[in-house]
C-alpha cells in the first residue's frame, strides 16, 4: 500500500510539459515558425490576459477624463432683477457691475443690459467717465459707451444680455441669453429682447 | 500505515511514534539542521565582523555611496553602473564640454532651482488653502505673520521666475552649440517637453494667489483655450464637434465656466502634484539620456602631454 503522492516524486521528468516558462510562451508568441497547439493555445490566452488589462485600463482612462467634467455647477446666477426703468438715467451705469458684472445703459432708443466681458480675452473693462468710453485694463480694447469697439484687439462690440419686464414692472436680465453683433455679420442688437424700449 | 508516517517525518521533524526507518531518518535531519544553524550563525558573526572592521566593503555601502575604483576605464565603467546618485554625477567627464563659457552651467541650474521650488513650495503647502474664500488671506498671513512666510514665498515667487528664464537660457544654448544634434534628438524632445512643463507649473502656479494680477491672468490664458481647434467651443471645427462653454476644454481645465473655487482647486492640484511628478519624471529621463548621449556635447577632449605621463605613472 504505497503511497501514491510518493512516486511522482522520483519518477516524473524535473520539465514538466503542462507548464511551460514564460520566456517559451514569448518565444512561441513571436517566433514566425511552425507552432505547436500548446503553444498556440497559450499565446491566445496570454493576449487575451493582455486585451482584458488594456481594455480595463482604457476604461479607467475615459473614467478619469469625464471626471473632470462636472454635471452640476455652483456658480452665480445668471437670471436676475434688476429694478424699475425708471431706475435708470441716460448714459451708462456702473452700479450692477460689482454684483453681476453687467452695465445697464439708456440711450434714445432704450434700455439695454451690456455683459461688461471684454471680446478679446474676457477682462472687464473700465467705465471712464470723462473719456466717455469703456477701456479695458488688460490689452487696450475701447467701446463707446453702447459697447461698440472702436480701438485695440477687440473683434466685436460687446455682447448684450437677454432683458424683459417682469409683470410688477422690473426688469429682468438673462446673462445666458446673449445678443452678439460678429464683425462682418448682422447685428442681434435690435432682436426682440435685446433692447426694453421704455 | 507505518510507512506513510515514516515518509511524513521531514516534515514532521522526528516524530518518536514512527517505526525504527522514520526515526533514524528524522535523527539525522535534526543533527543536519543543527550542524546548519551553527554553520549560517558563525558566517553571521564573521561577516558582522567584517562588517565593523571594514564597512565601506559591504554591499550595502557599495549601494549607497561612491566606491573608489582603479583608474582603469572598465572599473569607471562599473562606477557607472554600480552608484545610485550616477545620473547625478557622472563617473567621469570631458574637462573641455564643462567650461562654464561653453555650458553656462543653466541646465544644473535650473535642476537646483527646481529643488529650491520643491522645497520652499512643500513648506507653503503647510499655510495655504486652496480655497477661494481663504487663499489671498493665507497669502497675506505668509507675508506679515509667518515667520519667515515672506522669504519663503518669496523665493517661491522668484525662483519661478528664474526656473523659466534659466530653462530658456538652457535652451538658448544647447541650440547655439548644436546639442540637439544626432545623437541627441531624443533628448532636445524630453527637453521640449520639460519647457512645457516648467510654463504650465509657472501658469498653474499663477492664480494660487488669487490675486487682481493672477485673475486676469488665468481669465485671459483660459479665454484662449476656447480657441483651440476640434477642443475649444470657438475654435475651427469645436461647435460642429458639439463644442459649448459648457464641455470643451476650458471647462474641462477650469471645471466649470468661469474662473472660480474649482479653477482655483484644480490649478492647486495641478501646480503641486501631478506636474510636478510628470516634470521629475522627465527630468530623470533627461538627466540619464545626457549620460546615455555620451555625456555634455562639446569639441574633442583635449589631454595634455602632461597629463598622460600623470596617468601612466598611476
Amino acid at each position: 500500500m504505497a503511497n501514491p503522492t510518493t512516486e511522482p516524486a522520483g519518477a516524473a521528468e524535473p520539465k514538466a510539459k503542462s507548464k511551460p516558462s514564460l520566456a517559451t510562451a514569448i518565444h512561441a508568441i513571436f517566433s514566425k515558425n511552425e507552432e505547436t497547439d500548446e503553444g498556440k493555445t497559450i499565446a491566445r490566452r496570454r493576449r487575451f490576459v493582455m486585451a482584458a488589462v488594456l481594455g480595463t485600463l482604457s476604461v479607467n482612462l475615459l473614467m478619469f477624463l469625464r471626471f473632470f467634467f462636472p454635471r452640476a455647477l455652483y456658480e452665480p446666477k445668471t437670471r436676475f432683477r434688476i429694478g424699475y426703468p425708471s431706475d435708470f438715467g441716460f448714459g451708462v451705469d456702473t452700479k450692477f457691475q460689482n454684483q453681476y458684472r453687467i452695465w445697464v445703459v439708456r440711450n434714445t432708443e432704450g434700455i439695454f443690459v451690456i455683459s461688461a466681458i471684454c471680446t478679446h480675452l474676457g477682462c472687464t473693462p473700465d467705465w471712464k467717465p470723462s473719456e466717455n468710453k469703456f477701456k479695458c485694463p488688460c490689452h487696450g480694447s475701447g467701446y463707446d459707451p453702447e459697447g461698440v469697439n472702436f480701438e485695440g484687439p477687440a473683434p466685436r462690440p460687446m455682447d448684450r444680455a437677454h432683458v424683459e419686464l417682469t409683470p410688477d414692472g422690473q426688469i429682468e436680465v438673462d446673462l445666458s441669453h446673449l445678443y452678439s453683433w460678429p464683425k462682418g455679420e448682422r447685428s442681434q442688437f435690435g432682436d426682440p429682447g435685446a433692447i426694453l424700449r421704455a | 500505515m507505518a510507512e506513510t508516517n515514516g515518509n511524513n517525518v521531514g516534515a514532521g521533524n522526528g516524530n518518536g511514534t514512527g517505526t525504527g526507518n522514520g526515526n533514524g531518518n528524522g535523527g539525522g535531519k535534526v543533527a543536519t539542521m543543527v550542524a546548519g544553524a551553527k554553520a549560517v550563525q558563525a558566517r553571521a558573526v564573521e561577516e558582522i565582523k567584517e562588517t565593523i572592521k571594514a564597512p565601506e566593503k559591504t554591499d550595502l555601502w557599495k549601494s549607497i555611496l561612491r566606491v573608489k575604483h582603479d583608474e582603469t576605464p572598465r572599473s569607471r565603467a562599473l562606477g557607472v553602473l554600480s552608484n545610485v546618485f550616477l545620473h547625478l554625477h557622472p563617473a567621469k567627464i570631458n574637462r573641455d564640454a564643462v567650461a562654464y563659457n561653453y555650458t553656462w552651467g543653466m541646465g544644473g541650474m535650473t535642476f537646483y532651482v527646481y529643488i529650491t521650488l520643491v522645497f520652499t513650495g512643500t513648506l507653503l503647502m503647510f499655510y495655504y488653502h486652496p480655497s477661494k474664500v481663504v487663499a489671498f488671506r493665507d497669502i497675506l498671513y505668509l507675508e506679515n505673520d509667518v515667520p519667515f512666510g515672506k522669504l519663503l514665498r518669496n523665493m517661491h515667487r522668484w525662483g519661478a521666475h528664474l526656473m523659466v528664464i534659466m530653462v530658456e537660457l538652457h535652451m538658448f544654448r544647447v541650440f547655439l552649440t548644436g546639442s540637439y544634434k544626432k545623437p541627441r534628438e531624443f533628448n532636445w524632445v524630453v527637453g521640449v517637453l520639460l519647457l512645457v512643463l516648467t510654463l504650465l507649473l509657472s501658469f498653474t502656479g499663477y492664480l494660487l494667489p488669487d490675486d487682481q494680477l493672477g485673475f486676469w491672468a488665468v481669465t485671459v490664458g483660459t479665454n484662449m483655450a476656447r480657441a483651440t481647434p476640434l477642443l475649444g467651443h470657438a475654435g475651427p471645427f469645436g461647435s460642429q464637434l458639439g463644442m459649448t462653454p459648457f464641455n470643451d476644454v476650458r471647462f474641462g481645465l477650469l471645471g466649470g465656466s468661469i474662473v472660480d473655487s474649482n479653477a482655483l482647486l484644480r490649478a492647486y492640484i495641478w501646480h503641486c502634484v501631478a506636474i510636478p511628478i510628470l516634470a521629475s519624471a522627465f527630468m530623470v529621463v533627461h538627466f540619464w539620456r545626457v549620460r546615455k548621449d555620451g555625456g555634455i556635447s562639446g569639441p574633442a577632449p583635449v589631454v595634455l602631454e602632461s597629463e598622460i605621463k600623470d596617468v601612466k605613472k598611476i
